[in-house]
């Protein structure tokens, strides 16, 4: 077969359903699941006029696993570690919100210490999940992975911290309804508070790096707006919301755990675009910095666990409780119903990935495929929560 | 002495004279001309025979020492981009093959050698295999002219900047059948880039060329680097990178450079974290790595002629230095010219194809022709002082006029952002 016969017979046979002229006609691509920066396995079906996005339809599923239906076969106690996998980079806020509404359920008290010990651990893991998604967007941006390496140092140090305390580095299963699972060892709190002291100095300089560079200022601003009204009617939650100017954080709103004892500062963006749901994770670093010293100078004696609670054979009182936490990626909530039995009769989720990504076609819309990626990437999704 | 590796007359007459040269000169002067000297040993082999075997001799053996040195630079340079990037990202790089990994790039060359070789179902067959060949060979050639040290050109063609600029553009050919052969929609849309990326920036590259031309009179870079010869007050030598000009169109250069060769900030016909791997998407195994070699090879390429346009050439950058052999200058600023290049891909994010589009439109060329306006006035305020300055003050004039207009400062800046408590 000569050449000329060969590229027109190539053209003419379009793959089934793609139109096979491109004159003027939106070109589909489907990023994903397997592309470089999908954040999993997330998949984007995308039409394109040349570079710019017509339309954007979201697949997901194919890391569906169950999550829910499991957590109704299995005691309470039984879903506690399985919660670690929603969001495998904060495993510990997990853990905590899911205590946090058996404990409701229930009606569980919960030690002083214990509960200084959820906020310093939650707010560590803020700056695990902050400082990597710092540097997962700009790798999504083509900072062929300095920046993610510098986070990825810093994250180090902290899971280093969760691992010599839980005894695992992500998957820490670390809470229970009434406490914690074990005390700190000795010395950690030095160690933290040296962790925490170091932490400024990479925020300084990450924030020299990244937030004084024009080519980052040039590809975040003014991409990917959100606004408060659209913003509040999908329910996104979270940093995402605060960029776009609501004041919403459910630290102060419901004031869980401890937090009303603590002074913090919520950042708030104006514009909504990509640039300020960056701003949002570096400054809430620096405030997150703050709770961690406070919560560390207060750290008061006393027991991990309420000696009431037997987690074992765990049965709650007929009723229904949701509790909610503000996880790093936005509001985390656990719906359980009981009906008296030692499982839930229903466990539900409400994961702030899912939720958030829910607006990702108004925001991509007009612009090019580049901007998708760190569009995407300012959403802070976890595929592991997306689809449970 | 103007040796014409061409010219099988001349080879006899050379010979007799570094023959003599060879008893008389000192020790450096040998080291200098050590390679050339050695490649007329190996042509008096051929005395006897006819002019053509003679010149088919000399071009084969430019040939295979240009493939060696830059086949080796690329394993190499590989090497050390790993290491290099690995020291910036805080990690070790590769340390695992040989000593400190010196042998990685043989095992990466084994690896790629026996890797499958996947040509997707519906590819244009034809067009797919011969993409990585043309690429390759158009990087190749682009090689061939740039002076590697003194009477070291492996090919002096009186046009060799034009020379240089032909084969360069053909890899335009390459990358977009790469990108249509594939028959990948990834793959056409990094083809799609690239030509738009190539065809506005080779503009750039082309204008910033024309006050080197001008001032030297000559498109032949042995008459370029030969103006760049010669120090003021014994240290200051008379690189155009040190004139206003020089350094604008150097920089120009450079930036352009980099478009070229595909290297981030600009490296998004690639765009690894948007559209894969761009026209690389569907090629494996050793065609990928023609690919790389491409890419390699276009850098070392336009960064060797960087060197001879702007920073001298061979010349050595103080007088007291010039008994160091001239090809190792020429290779230590090529390479701290791919030093850059690799500092510049481990710092900075990448850039936009629209944002790209308009800085090569609005900016980068306006600064090009403005450097061909402030070369006239240096050439004819008398090359001195008055007409550095002269020209200085046109250059910044015109940035700030760019900048005014163009007024991305306000468009795009840092913010303040408020708090509640």
């Amino acid at each position: 077969m000569s050449l000329s016969t060969r590229a027109q017979h190539s053209a003419v046979e379009a793959p089934p359903g793609m139109p096979s002229r491109l004159d003027g006609e939106l070109l589909e691509v489907s990023m994903g699941p397997q592309h470089p920066s999908t954040h999993g396995v997330f998949r984007m079906n995308v039409a394109l006029e040349g570079e710019v996005v017509r339309r954007l339809k979201p697949v997901f599923g194919y890391l569906h696993r169950n999550h829910e239906k499991i957590g109704e076969n299995t005691s309470y106690l039984g879903s506690m570690p399985y919660t670690d996998r929603l969001d495998y980079i904060c495993s510990m806020s997990n853990n905590w919100g899911y205590a946090l509404s058996v404990e409701k359920l229930a009606g569980i008290e919960v030690p002083e210490r214990a509960e200084y010990l959820r906020v310093i651990l939650a707010e560590l893991t803020r700056l695990v999940n902050h400082a990597s998604l710092l540097g997962f967007l700009l790798s999504d941006m083509g900072a062929w992975g300095t920046p993610l390496m510098y986070a990825f140092r810093e994250r180090e140090n902290i899971l280093d911290l969760f691992e010599s305390l839980s005894g695992s580095r992500m998957m820490c299963d670390y809470m229970r309804f009434g406490g914690c699972r074990c005390d700190l060892p000795p010395g950690w709190m030095e160690r933290a508070r040296k962790v925490v002291d170091g932490f400024p100095h990479f925020l300084d300089e990450f924030e020299q790096l990244i937030t004084g560079n024009e080519i980052l200022i040039a590809r975040t601003q003014e991409v990917g707006k959100l606004s408060a009204e659209l913003a509040i009617s999908a329910g996104i939650t979270g940093p995402g919301l605060r960029a776009s100017g609501v004041n919403y954080d459910l630290r102060k709103v419901d004031g869980y755990g401890f937090y009303p004892r603590f002074k913090f500062r919520v950042p708030l963006g104006e514009h909504g675009d990509c640039y300020d749901r960056l701003m949002m994770r570096v400054l809430e670093l620096r405030e997150t910095l703050g709770i961690l010293r406070q919560a560390m100078d207060d750290l008061p004696a006393g027991p991990i666990m309420n000696p009431k609670v037997k987690i074992r054979a765990f049965k709650p009182p007929v009723g229904e409780a949701y509790g909610r936490i503000e996880a790093p990626k936005g509001e985390l909530g656990f719906y359980l119903i009981s009906d008296g039995s030692g499982n839930p009769y229903r466990y539900r989720v409400r994961p702030p990935s899912l939720i958030n990504l829910t607006v990702l076609e108004d925001m991509c819309l007009g612009h090019t495929v580049a901007d998708v990626m760190v569009i995407l990437g300012s959403i802070d999704i976890v595929m592991g929560e997306v689809d449970r | 002495m103007a040796f014409r590796c061409a010219r099988g007359n001349a080879i006899p007459v050379l010979l007799k004279k570094s023959g003599l040269a060879f008893l008389h000169r000192n020790v450096s002067g040998f080291l200098d001309q050590i390679f050339v000297l050695g490649k007329q040993w190996l042509l008096s082999f051929l005395a006897g025979a006819p002019d053509w075997v003679g010149q088919i001799a000399s071009s084969l053996l430019n040939i295979s020492a240009l493939l060696a040195v830059f086949l080796t630079l690329f394993a190499l340079m590989s090497l050390f981009e790993r290491k290099i990037l690995a020291r910036i990202q805080n990690r070790y790089g590769p340390n695992r093959v040989g000593p400190f990994g010196l042998l990685q790039p043989v095992a990466d060359g084994i690896k790629m050698l026996i890797k499958e070789d996947i040509v997707p179902a519906r590819a244009d067959k034809v067009v797919h295999f011969l993409a990585p060949i043309l690429i390759a060979a158009a990087a190749i050639l682009a090689l061939g002219i740039i002076p590697y040290g003194r009477n070291m050109t492996p090919f002096t063609i009186d046009g060799g900047i034009l020379f240089f600029f032909a084969v360069g553009s053909t890899n335009e050919v390459g990358v977009f059948m790469a990108g249509w052969g594939s028959n990948n929609k990834f793959s056409m849309l990094g083809a799609m880039r690239a030509i738009a990326q190539m065809v506005s920036y080779e503009l750039p590259l082309i204008i910033t060329v024309l006050p080197v031309v001008m001032v030297t009179g000559s498109l032949t870079p042995d008459a370029i680097v030969a103006a760049q010869g010669g120090y003021s007050l014994g240290i200051l030598p008379h690189w155009f990178v040190f004139t206003p000009w020089g350094a604008v169109a150097f920089i120009l250069f450079f930036v352009s450079g980099l478009v070229e060769s595909n290297r981030t900030p600009f490296d998004v016909p690639e765009g690894e974290s948007e559209i894969v791997a761009g026209h690389m998407t569907e090629y494996s195994g050793f065609k990928y790595a023609i690919f790389f070699l491409a890419e390699y090879f276009g850098m070392f390429a336009v960064s060797g002629l960087a060197v001879t346009l702007f920073l001298g050439g061979w010349h050595a950058p103080f007088s007291v230095l010039q008994f160091v052999p001239s090809y190792l200058w020429f290779f230590l600023k090529l390479g701290v010219l791919l030093f850059v290049f690799i500092w510049i891909r481990g710092t900075l994010p990448r850039i936009r194809v629209d944002q790209m589009m308009s800085f090569a439109w609005k900016f980068m060329l306006p600064m090009a022709f403005t450097c061909v306006i402030a070369a006239a006035i240096w050439h004819y305020q008398g090359r001195r002082l008055s007409g550095s300055l002269w020209s200085l003050g046109w250059i910044v004039l015109v940035y700030l006029t760019l900048s005014r207009v163009l007024g991305v400062g306000k468009k795009f800046a840092p913010r303040t952002y408020r708090f509640a408590e």
